[in-house]
């Protein structure tokens, strides 16, 4: 233990003591991760986390001469009482400063109004849907949109000689904004939509629908659904009924080709275009370091993917909200901090829009091409500073 | 349209073949032994489980733990009957429903212990991967695969049924169960075999099913409803009518969802309680 | 003595018994001995109300439902969507939630009453199951998968509002259960009540005698209806969100279970084993959501097996002890 490190202990704990008799004192900045860590959507709160770990990593665990302690809440899946439920005690019982995560919009949208009531500074990890954070004015969202990732698609299909597509979305709010903003963006570009179908969230069996799409004979299909098993599911789904042998290319945001599930996919997968913010393999010094601190945290058997990258940026942001504040987390100020933040992240550069605290970041076009021994999305294109089109 | 109709019934006839196969032990079991086990589908779950082992961690071939999957499931039932079931077949409905959704509950979370809450992925071999045409249509080859499974099962089954001596005492089981010990025929043997059978039928069905149905550890309370569909439509130990329920339920199911995909699902539960107000006795037919 | 004539509403020995009295004593001790814990007890509170709905049809009545969440749901769904376009009064709302899932009760009654134990257990969980398909399609009424928020409501009674504690919402809960239990505690203890549970012991004798049967079984339905629909409404109200999942068939299973743990055919047993599985089940899930499935599925697996003549006979002869006092 450093010298300074036992003065500032020490110094603590006399502060502490003396505070005691009066009101006691925050000697940790906490953050109530509430996202998915069992059920379908297992690996989101997990990936989240080991994005999270790996920042602690890389800089400590301790800002502002306050400890962070993470704690971690799970929603169990698509659980709207649940995370509500469960960031009103990490509220009132846990007393957090700030709540973090967020895998899905559901969980995320009945989240918003206690921010609101309890004045609490809402980081929003994944959830996607371009309404979030408009539902209070203490959410900052650090992942991305539809819209912002769909609408790139859109224009780079229509360029590429791409006529007619065929939309399948799952039913929810997310899948309904990738497809407006596909849909929208598309046809204003000379495309035809010659079809569009949503799948049920729960349990989607996706032999019907596929079919559906191969027999309106479209150039490509659009598809997007949440990331991980449902997009290994379609993509199966797509390759049995020989879709690709009808020549019918796949297109849509990154979710389908996921990090997470993409080796595992395998060759079916070669070829897929794309438009995401990030992409493991992603080539600049934050991403190298940022996948040295990955594997060191966990077992090294798994890649970080998108949602890994947006716990690394929101507890970066986090960090430096902290340290400006000197440690004392006041909801509105740090509010105010976060707005126009700029971050060089493993991503890529981002920032936080000053007035709609959702993400500006670029977002590439990328295919499926083996990389180095393993399945990845290597990126081709560009487009920056793209805002959310949704507002 | 009648190209796509046509592969909408094939579609509907594959889903269903596997519904049968994998209800038809549910049938029996509440046929003969009037017990409701809605458990049922944890035997599936567990063919599929030894399936994916099988092949990760053993390297046998796909069709190789189609067998493997049988007997695993068979022996558990096998087990579980005289253990566990037996002391059940005189306990209230209610009983009946609290005990097995208990043994679901149990084997949904040990599952979800040892292998995960994933879906779980199964490499086929490449002889049944891809599409065959035949007369205009894309019929898939692992459909076909499992429409010739289940038919050769069937055929199994009724000659078991009406050929062989054993097949005769369980349709005297079926038919009064107390008259047929005082004839002399061990009733405990044959519910406990027909109980392995039932068992060991559903763990292929399950094996089959983890391309088809996908398999995770929710996979017997997820599929619940449509086996209970089938065996109470169909009639309770009654084999032609669960096969015709399957199909009707399959067809139903795969259309509604091509159809008209904005309704989907509610397709399938509105079509059950048509049913089983039309038949509250199910399509009544005995054990042939 | 000359006896006054029993009408259909009131018979002798309906005092409280002490254990009663302090059943709902500590109820109310909870405001101030758990703070923090206020929305637990909340849950722990509409949960006894959604059990008590179901007690009232399957321990009373014999009938067997795995879809009581399709009322409870309704109830639910009632009093989200008039908070969340501008109805925001609670009790009005509470009432019509009330209304709204006994009348969807009365509906399907018909169906869900008639046959044996087995097609009503399919019919009561198709009628749940097709209930959660449509508010899943209808999306744009009922949030979908992404569930109803902005459910606005305004002070109860004018003067309290529902706070972040949860304190409010366990009060007005709390007074709204056992306003409810009243209610069904009359009902049970009544010459219909006790024509219910004739019903349920043996219901070809009761037609014997002339018992109007599926008319007092359609009737016990709806009212078994209408007590879960407020149930449903009272967890709109409080948490200010509905979800899809109140229409759901884990909710309707959790229901018998609740029911059957703390002994059919008796009122209070429909409380405290909501109390137990919900408390249980939040100690349980916290320290890993596997570990509750299987603990879950194994009690009921051995208490089935060991609690003589299955669970309902196993508690009851528990609580018949307890109940002696009362007769």
């Amino acid at each position: 233990m450093s010298f300074a490190r036992t003065i500032q202990i020490v110094a603590l704990l006399s502060a502490a003591s003396l505070a005691a008799q009066a009101a006691p004192v925050q000697e940790t900045i906490k953050v109530g991760l509430v996202a998915e860590f069992s059920g379908p959507f297992a690996r989101y709160g997990t990936q989240m986390h080991n994005g999270i770990k790996a920042y602690m990593k890389q800089h400590g665990d301790t800002v502002a001469g306050k400890k962070v302690e993470i704690i971690v809440r799970d929603t169990t899946g698509a659980s709207p009482d649940i995370a509500k439920r469960l960031a009103q005690e990490l509220i009132t019982r846990d007393k957090v400063d700030f709540l973090a995560g967020f895998g899905l919009t559901p969980n995320a949208l009945a989240v918003a109004p206690l921010a609101t009531e309890a004045k609490k500074p809402m980081i929003v990890m994944n959830a996607a849907s371009s309404i979030i954070t408009t539902k209070s004015p203490y959410i900052a969202r650090f992942s991305m949109t539809l819209p912002q990732v769909s609408e790139p698609i859109a224009v780079w299909s229509a360029k590429n000689g791409i006529r007619r597509v065929y939309t399948i979305v799952s039913d929810y709010a997310p899948g309904i904004d990738a497809e407006s903003a596909f849909i929208k963006s598309f046809t204003a570009s000379g495309g035809e939509v010659v079809g569009s179908v949503r799948v049920p969230l729960k349990n989607p069996d996706f032999a019907p629908f596929v079919q559906r799409a191969k027999d309106a004979k479209p150039e490509a299909v659009f598809i997007f659904v949440p990331a991980g098993e449902q997009g290994i599911a379609f993509v199966k789904a797509f390759s049995e009924r020989g879709l690709r042998e009808a020549g019918i290319k796949l297109i849509g945001p990154g979710d389908v080709v996921d990090d997470d599930v993409l080796e595992a996919m395998g060759d079916p997968t070669l070829g897929i275009v794309t438009t995401h913010h990030y992409s493991a393999a992603h080539d600049s010094p934050e991403n190298k370091a940022f996948r040295r601190a990955y594997a060191e945290v966990t077992d090294g058997s798994s890649r970080p993917n998108f949602m890994a990258v947006a716990g690394y940026d929101g507890i970066a942001a986090i960090y430096q909200v902290a340290a400006k504040l000197g440690g004392k987390i006041d909801a509105d100020r740090a509010m105010s901090l976060l707005k126009g933040l700029k971050l060089n992240s493993p991503r890529g550069p981002i920032q936080i829009d000053p007035e709609t605290r959702d993400i500006v970041q670029t977002v590439y076009v990328r295919r499926v091409e083996r990389q180095g021994g393993g399945l990845y999305n290597v990126e081709f294109d560009k487009f920056a500073d793209v805002k959310d089109p949704g507002k | 349209m009648f190209a796509t109709l046509a592969g909408v019934l094939f579609d509907g006839v594959a889903y269903g073949s596997l519904l049968f196969l994998i209800s038809i032990g549910l049938s029996v079991t509440l046929g003969l032994m009037n017990f409701i086990n809605l458990a049922h589908g944890a035997f599936a779950m567990l063919g599929g489980y030894v399936c994916t082992m099988a092949m990760a961690r053993l390297g046998v071939p796909f069709l190789a733990t189609l067998p493997l999957a049988f007997v695993a499931a068979a022996a558990v039932g096998a087990a579980l009957e005289p253990l566990l079931y037996r002391r059940l077949y005189r306990a209230s409905p209610l009983d009946q429903v609290l005990f097995s959704f208990g043994l679901t509950l149990m084997s949904v979370a040990a599952a979800t212990y040892v292998w995960g809450s994933g879906q779980q992925a199964v490499r086929l071999p490449r002889f049944l991967l891809g599409q065959v045409q035949f007369l205009g249509l894309d019929l898939g080859v692992y459909r076909l695969f499992l429409i010739g499974v289940v038919a050769a099962t069937m055929l199994g089954l009724l000659s078991l049924v009406t050929g062989t001596r054993f097949g005769a005492q369980i349709r005297a089981c079926v038919d009064n169960a107390q008259a047929s010990a005082g004839l002399g025929i061990n009733v405990n043997r044959v519910f406990g075999v027909s109980f392995a059978l039932g068992s060991g039928l559903a763990g292929l069905g399950g094996a089959l099913a983890i391309d088809v149905l996908g398999l995770d550890p929710t996979f017997p309370l997820k599929y619940l409803v449509y086996f209970l569909l089938v065996v109470v439509v169909g009639g309770a130990g009654s084999l032609a009518g669960t096969l015709i329920a399957s199909i009707v339920v399959g067809i139903f199911d795969v259309a509604g969802k091509y159809y008209v995909p904005a309704i989907g699902a509610f397709v399938i539960y509105g079509l059950m309680l048509v049913l089983l107000l039309l038949f509250p006795g199910g399509l009544r037919r005995s054990w042939r | 003595m000359i006896r006054p004539p029993a009408s259909i509403l009131w018979l002798p020995n309906a005092q409280w018994r002490p254990a009663e009295i302090a059943f709902w004593l500590t109820a109310v001790a909870a405001l101030f001995a758990l703070p923090g814990r206020l929305m637990l007890a909340s849950q722990v509170l509409i949960a006894g109300l959604f059990a008590l709905s179901l007690d009232l049809i399957l321990g009373y009545a014999g009938i067997v439902s795995l879809g009581q969440a399709a009322m409870f749901g309704a109830g639910a769904y009632t009093a989200g969507l008039l908070a969340r376009h501008g109805w925001g009064e609670p009790i009005s709302g509470l009432l019509a939630g009330g209304a709204v899932a006994a009348a969807i009760a009365f509906a399907t009654s018909f169906v869900a009453v008639r046959g044996r134990d087995l097609t009503r257990l399919l019919v009561t969980l198709g009628i749940g199951l097709l209930l959660y398909e449509a508010a899943n399609r209808a999306a744009s009424v009922t949030g979908g998968v992404d569930g109803l928020g902005d459910v606005h409501l305004r002070n109860v009674l004018g003067l309290f509002p529902f706070d972040l504690e949860g304190r409010t919402a366990y009060v007005y809960s709390l007074i709204v259960v056992f306003l409810v239990f009243c209610v069904a505690r009359l009902i049970v203890r009544s010459p219909f009540g006790l024509s219910l549970r004739g019903i349920r012991d043996g219901a070809a004798r009761m037609l014997a005698i002339g018992s109007p049967v599926r008319l007092r079984l359609i009737a016990i339905y709806t009212i078994a209806g209408g007590v879960a629909g407020i149930a449903g409404a009272l967890l709109a109200q409080t948490t200010q969100f509905v979800g899809l999942e109140v229409l759901g068939f884990e909710r309707s299973a959790d229901c018998v279970i609740m029911v059957v743990l703390g002994g059919a055919g008796w009122l209070y047993g429909a409380l405290i084993g909501a109390a137990v599985f919900v408390i249980a089940r939040d100690v349980l899930s916290g320290i890993n959501p596997v570990y509750w499935q299987f603990w879950l599925g194994l009690l009921l697996v051995v208490v089935v097996l060991f609690a003589r003549g299955g669970v309902t006979l196993g508690l009851a002869s528990l609580s018949r002890l307890l109940r002696a006092r009362e007769k």
